[in-house]
């Protein structure tokens, strides 16, 4: 039994409501009938809401500054003032999410392992080539923190945010009962993020006049538009087989 | 279909062995599963639970026990963790909270329709229309927090309506307290009830404490909060229902009991055959559990357990929806309140509770705001065409007109 083609077989999802043609209309029709025990709508929670979020604080911030002492001039001048966490933020970032993508990629490739793959989807030479690519831009990020005196094993506020983000992503990845489909269905997420997130770090790094990385991150940008090129072609595939009723042969072959 | 208790032969103990891989199976399907198959895998989980806790606790107290208290908990713990891990990793937390308020409402409806004791069966009626409560209440949170239907997680099984106000449902400690069965006249099931809801209460309890915090949301981290609290109280109201001069060997000897009856209900419901198998396989472990701990008597306390015991089970608990039931509950009985030991008119409600609850109340309900005006309905609220395009009013500006 192939993961890539089960979910679209009929089976007996319970979910949905006309499977219970008895109880589904009784639930129903006890829940319009039952007055609410107060009224009001869906913005009585949303005022709440809005009263926590002004009394909140932030839920973290940047480490101290490194030590400027030790670095190049050049590198000194670019780092005065506010603009330079702002780079170093987004740099930690970066670093995460690429470091994350490595893992992503590895549970891609068991993926690929257990179920195959289909007539214009990816092969395992292509998984491991862009799984060597996030593992190259993460060790880029290692790079350009410490170059400008930074700790790159700090967890900054944005390189937090964007795990949070990815949850879901490891979460179907993970699952060994999701298909290959499925799991890059999940990675489109992480490279439709990776290419925004190259590309607004190469716009800053330029802005703040940091030439050198700003190329660096545009040729990890044009290596991300690939990827997310390749997984939404290689999805548009399985959706084509599947549809066409092949994907059994298509992975049998 | 009975169980003969005395006549089965279990599992011996020095066979009742576990491997990481058969402990880490495969869960069964959120989407395909009756959900059924959930609520008997949430209330295995608080079942077992309960037997841990019970049995850490009797370690504390009696020495000579420890041993046997040991090796039986090793095996209650494994069960614990095989039966939980049943659990998709596609399940949301939230999602498996709405499953655990559709076990606290069937499995007490049917308690409560089968209790022979009168007080007793009153008090699961009290409890239920609260759990009631909670499920519409979590409902609408899923719904306004997450664009999600309850109702593919309930199956159509259980009403999705107001119960006892959860806002009202916060009493003093003093009127949570209930009168105990008396271990000499109550029957078996009685007893069995008892253990078997505190159980299940307990994991609800620690459950809400343990993921309210994973929200970030503060009106779901509120909700939570407020509805551990309630569960804290239903721990509080249930225990009190078992008599507090049973013998540690008595109380050890009703909860073995409780597992065999809940398992063997389990098993002869269960649709999933690679589920039934384990229900059929805890079984078989329980009762030999329950063999030891008539032995243990036998030798400690010179006595035969068999007269504490039913010779058989009449029938399994009913993993059915109790619909009719629960709405004939409400209906009758949603305005009753407690006052000491007592089940009371809403005119006659505690003094001491309505303060505890004002006080509580104070900076505002979680409960009704996240509820306010809610109906639910097939595939959310927003299937509504009066709330799908409800004219949209600046908070702010309702911020400052208050
Ligand atoms: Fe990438
Ligand atoms: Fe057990
Ligand atoms: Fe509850
Ligand atoms: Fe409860
Ligand atoms: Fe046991």
């Amino acid at each position: 039994m192939n993961k890539n083609d089960r979910p679209t077989d009929i089976g007996i999802n319970r979910t949905g409501i006309a499977l219970s043609p008895l109880d589904g209309p009784l639930t129903a029709e006890g829940a319009s009938a039952a007055p609410p025990s107060s009224a009001g709508s869906w913005q009585d929670a949303a005022m709440v809401r809005l009263r926590y979020a002004a009394e909140a604080s932030e839920f973290g911030h940047m480490p101290p500054p490194a030590t400027l002492r030790g670095l190049a001039k050049t590198a000194k001048e670019l780092l005065k003032g506010h603009k330079a966490n702002v780079l170093l933020d987004k740099l930690g970032e970066r670093l995460a999410f690429e470091r994350t993508g490595v893992r992503l990629y590895d549970g891609l490739i068991v993926k690929f392992e257990a179920n195959g793959s289909w007539e214009g989807g990816p092969t395992l030479e292509e998984l491991v080539a862009f799984r060597s690519d996030e593992a190259r831009h993460f060790e880029l990020m290692v790079q350009a923190l410490v170059k400008l005196g930074a700790d790159p094993t700090a967890m900054t506020p944005s390189a937090d945010i964007t795990a949070v983000e990815s949850l879901g992503v490891l979460q179907v990845i993970s699952d060994p009962r999701t298909g290959l489909a499925h799991a890059l269905h999940a990675q489109q997420i992480a490279e439709l993020a990776d290419v925004a997130g190259w590309d607004l770090l190469a716009s800053l790094s330029e802005t703040l006049g940091h030439t050198e990385l700003a190329a660096e991150c545009r040729r990890a940008l044009a290596q991300e538009n690939l990827h997310a090129a390749a997984v939404a072609r290689w999805l548009k595939a399985h959706a084509e087989v599947a549809a066409r009723g092949e994907l059994e042969q298509a992975v049998a072959s | 279909m009975s169980l003969d208790i005395f006549k089965e032969r279990g599992t011996p103990l020095d066979r009742q062995s576990f491997t990481w891989k058969d402990m880490v199976g495969e869960p069964y399907s959120k989407l395909d599963d009756d959900a059924f198959t959930r609520v008997r895998q949430i209330l295995m989980h608080g079942v077992e639970q309960e037997s841990c806790r019970f049995k850490h606790f009797a370690a504390r107290f009696n020495p000579e026990l420890r041993l046997p208290l040991a090796r039986i908990r090793r095996v209650e713990h494994h069960q614990a963790t095989m039966v939980n891990w049943l659990m998709p990793g596609d399940q949301s937390t939230l999602e498996t909270t709405i499953g655990f308020e559709q076990v606290a409402i069937e499995v007490t409806a049917h308690v409560a329709a089968v209790e022979p004791d009168p007080y007793m069966a009153q008090i699961y009626r009290f409890g239920l229309l609260e759990d009631f409560d909670h499920l519409y209440r979590y409902a609408a949170l899923m719904d306004r927090l997450c664009g999600k239907d309850a109702n593919n997680i309930l199956q159509s099984y259980t009403d999705v309506m107001p119960g006892r106000p959860t806002s009202v449902e916060h009493r003093a400690p003093e009127d949570d307290l209930r009168l105990h069965y008396q271990k000499t006249r109550a029957a078996p099931l009685t007893k069995i009830h008892a253990a078997l809801i505190t159980g299940s209460e307990w994991q609800t309890r620690d459950y809400y404490l343990t993921v309210g915090p994973t929200f970030a949301d503060p009106i779901a981290r509120q909700l939570y909060a407020e509805i551990a609290s309630i569960e804290e109280q239903h721990v509080t109201q249930y225990e009190a229902l078992s008599d507090p001069s049973e013998t540690w060997l008595e109380k050890w000897l009703v909860q073995e009991a409780t597992e065999v009856y809940a398992y063997w209900s389990c098993y002869s419901q269960e649709q999933n055959p690679r589920i039934k198998l384990i229900w059929e396989r805890f079984l078989s472990y329980e009762l030999e559990h329950l063999r030891l701990v008539r032995e243990l008597m036998q030798k400690l306390e010179n006595r035969d357990p068999a007269e504490l015991l039913p010779a058989e089970f009449p029938d399994p608990l009913s993993f059915t929806s109790h619909r009719k039931f629960v709405r004939e509950t409400l209906a009758a009985e949603v305005d009753l309140r407690a006052r000491g030991y007592d089940i009371v008119p809403m005119d006659q409600d505690s003094p001491a509770s309505i303060a505890y609850r004002a006080q509580l109340n104070a900076g505002g309900s979680p409960s009704e705001a996240v509820a306010a005006g809610y109906h639910w309905r097939p595939g959310t609220e927003l299937t509504d065409r009066r709330v799908r395009d409800a004219a949209f009013a600046p908070l702010s500006g309702q911020e400052a007109a208050q």
